[in-house]
């Protein structure tokens, strides 16, 4: 469905409001079919995602706001939810819930009432309820706080037949207060009398209670049309002064006016929770409670942690080695034909080779042995981010980021850089203070996301574990894991120098939800993360491959004074690539390999078989003898590796952060930092061994 | 009556006072931590912090330090 250039009157915008980890990416993705990536951790939607459906001719543009606890704590993503259904023409605000936990969804669900009356009460995740023993009415939820409630089972698609039906529902307008002490009641009426002559397009009781808890991130917003500040306005500002003055007498001081308010939802929620929950059995299932007792087991847990690690490497290994094996027969067979088609076209030499030996070759070779162990890591990955395992091992390794000084948000965003760098940083967004969210963004790239680890996996069995068949995948597997743990010592190491030195200062406080384990959604993984990797890798294949392929051929095959251009250029690096155990050639393809590092590897080829006559298949056993013969030893590979867990990140995660930091310096700072422990680290494995 | 950290797994405690100041304060409120909620500690992390708390139907992990200064009685359940 293309619908994404047309105009969307703001009659039928719908904002998406919930906690995080309450499924409300599943509602959006089951009613839109976007591909928005969902996981089972609080905090996944970092960006507000829009998307459009269409039900009985009508064409619905869906906003999804990132999922937040609440509308007025200060972090930049709930200022981004609250400020779009304050400020954004919508008509209807669904905020989804958890069946689970239904009384803490209901306090977002009753400050988003108060600010919008077009509010429809989504109960997701019944399912889960049920297996709690948790029955809702929720008829009477609907009757008590008068909205629409509807419940669903977003992974059942089917169950948001009610949910569509509650929002082509035309009249849906309520008018919903939250009854709060006299005290306040009588401090709001004194602010919205002040306001009575002015109209800023929000709901007046609303404003009163933020203008008396002097909420300045929401209020420093919030404009007359004319573009003077509220705050600016003598009689508002009065009007508070008179109210702060009452509440005084009362024994209520200014301080504590935001709590008071806060507490009173939370109240509110509370009882209307218990009005409408039966409940039979404890909140926190046995199935879960087990799980979290091995899981985050004193030493079962870790044990647990990198037996898992180490099998999900071993499936990667062990099925891309197949996968990899079938690719390049097949390009190597497509090479054949390209080849009898150019003959055909009649093409000079030059142009043929351009193509073959540069473009096609580059391109097959990221393709057949860099996508298959992306191809199955990813999917693993997503599976046990989808049945919420994630948090855990950030609860797990919390201890060891406190020490050093940062968020413990910064496990989870660690993780998150396996998968893909450029998305940890954007993750990082999930941790509130500025200070805590500049360690994790510098630090992420020191673990190796997606695109490095086949070229590590590849030199491990090349050169480290030579044993091949089952237990030499088993092995890989293992020295794999070991460098993995090596990549988190150093984000630790580092996180401690950085927090001691450049970013001094205490780690803000935070919580960390530990979601209950889920049924992963196994087809749905795999096709989305399947086809959605394999697309993305092809797209850099032909965007990044072809091109260096390209530049790579000219680079060799440009002579100047009898010599290429490369053997100028690898000579040129050559004594500072050999102090750190490296050569030129290796050194320029981490250069030009910035753009994607996938394509390191084949560079590397490239510039060996510049030099010899070998046009082979590109076979893991025919790379090695080539690189063999460019000199390459044990001490080269484990340099090698090395160097591509520390150097730097490749440039969309250098430019995501630059976007996400808004500081050139800390990009350059996140270059510089693995950078300088990649060429410390091989300069003195280079020098010792 | 103890600090909110000292409660040992499989213990109840209801909260009597926040004592937390700033950002996280607010943060506690919007989580259902007010006074008079019920809380469980339900699990401690390997190195012994954070702790995991089941909070209003949700388990949250809380540092020892973030929570010193929440007060909680003992319930008699």
């Amino acid at each position: 469905m293309e619908l994404k250039n047309t105009e969307i009157s703001p009659q039928n915008t719908i904002a998406l409001m919930g906690n995080p980890n309450v499924g409300k990416s599943t509602v959006f993705n089951a009613l839109t079919g976007m591909k928005q990536h969902t996981g089972n951790w609080a905090g996944k939607t970092v960006e507000t995602a829009i998307g459009y459906f269409k039900n009985n001719s009508t064409t619905y543009k869906m906003v999804d706001l990132p999922g937040t606890y609440s509308l007025f704590t200060h972090s930049a993503e709930e200022s981004v939810a609250r400020d779009f259904l304050c400020f954004e023409d919508i008509d209807k605000t669904v905020v989804v819930c958890s069946a689970g936990c239904l009384e803490r969804s209901l306090i977002l669900a009753l400050q988003c009432m108060e600010i919008k009356n077009n509010v429809i009460i989504c109960v997701n995740l019944l399912d889960e309820a049920e297996n709690l023993g948790l029955k809702i009415d929720l008829e009477k939820l609907s009757e008590i706080l008068g909205v629409k409630v509807v419940g669903t089972v977003a992974r059942n698609k089917k169950s948001l037949s009610g949910l569509i039906e509650s929002l082509n529902c035309k009249e849906n307008k309520t008018d919903f207060k939250i009854e709060y002490p006299e005290i306040i009641e009588n401090a709001i009426e004194i602010i919205e009398k002040s306001l009575e002559n002015f109209d800023f397009n929000i709901n007046k009781r609303f404003l009163s209670l933020r203008i008396l808890e002097q909420n300045r991130s929401f209020l420093k917003n919030v404009k007359l049309s004319n573009g003077r500040a509220i705050m600016e306005i003598p009689e508002i500002n009065s009007a508070l002064l008179e109210a702060w003055d009452f509440l005084k007498k009362e024994g209520l001081y200014e301080n504590r006016i935001s709590d008071f308010i806060a507490s009173a939802v939370v109240k509110k929620a509370e009882k209307t929770a218990g009005e409408v929950i039966s409940e039979t059995k404890s909140r926190y299932s046995k199935r879960t409670e087990l799980a979290d007792k091995i899981l985050t087991h004193k030493f079962l847990g870790f044990f647990v942690m990198l037996l898992g690690l180490c099998l999900v490497f071993w499936i990667t290994i062990y099925g891309a080695n197949y996968l990899s094996n079938g690719l390049s027969f097949l390009f190597s067979y497509i090479e054949k034909l390209l080849e009898s088609f150019l003959n055909f076209l009649k093409l000079p030499n030059l142009i043929k080779d351009i193509i073959i030996d540069g473009a096609f070759r580059v391109t097959s070779w990221v393709i057949s042995v860099m996508l298959p162990p992306m191809a199955i890591f990813f999917p693993l990955f997503t599976f046990l981010e989808d049945i919420g395992y994630l948090p855990r091992i950030a609860y797990n390794l919390d201890e060891p980021f406190n020490r050093c000084r940062s968020c413990g948000k910064q496990a989870l965003t660690m993780c998150m850089g396996f998968g893909c760098n450029a998305a940890g940083v954007t993750g990082c967004r999930i941790i509130d203070s500025k200070r805590d969210r500049i360690l994790a963004i510098v630090t992420n790239s020191l673990v190796p996301c997606n695109g490095r680890f086949p070229a590590i996996i590849a030199i491990i069995s090349m050169f480290i574990v030579t044993l091949g068949g089952f237990f030499g995948s088993l092995l890989e597997a293992l020295v794999l894991t070991l460098v993995i743990m090596l990549g988190v010592f150093f984000t630790l190491i580092s996180t401690k120098i950085l927090s001691s030195t450049l970013f001094k200062g205490t780690p803000s406080a935070f919580t960390l939800e530990m979601p209950p384990y889920r049924k992963p959604q196994i087809l749905k993984i795999l096709v989305r993360s399947l086809l959605d990797r394999t697309a993305f890798v092809l797209g850099r294949a032909v965007t990044v491959a072809i091109p260096a392929g390209i530049i790579i051929w000219l680079f060799a095959n440009i002579k100047i004074e009898n010599l290429s251009l490369l053997a100028h250029i690898s000579a040129f690096l050559d004594p500072f690539a050999t102090l750190l155990g490296l050569d030129g050639v290796i050194l320029l393809a981490f250069i030009l390999g910035l753009p994607a590092n996938e394509i390191v590897i084949p560079i590397i080829i490239m510039g060996y078989l510049s030099a010899s006559s070998l046009t082979d298949l590109p076979s893991l056993n025919i790379m090695k003898d080539i690189f063999i013969q460019n000199g390459w030893t044990i001490k080269t590979a484990i340099n090698f590796i090395i160097f591509c867990l520390f150097h730097w990140p490749c440039s969309t995660t250098l430019m995501t952060i630059k976007k996400e930091t808004g500081s050139l310096r800390l990009a350059c700072l996140s270059a510089l930092l693995p950078t300088l422990i990649g060429i410390l680290l091989c300069f003195l494995i280079n020098l010792i061994f | 009556m103890k600090a909110l950290k000292d409660l040992k797994v499989g213990e109840n405690g209801v909260v009597s006072e926040i004592l937390t100041n700033g950002n996280i304060r607010r943060r506690f409120i919007d989580i259902g931590l007010i006074k008079g909620s019920l809380v469980k500690c339900v699990g401690i992390s390997p190195f012994g912090n954070p702790k995991a708390y089941l909070i209003r139907g949700a388990v949250i992990a809380i540092r020892k330090n973030d929570c010193a200064d929440i007060l909680v009685t003992n319930e008699v359940v």
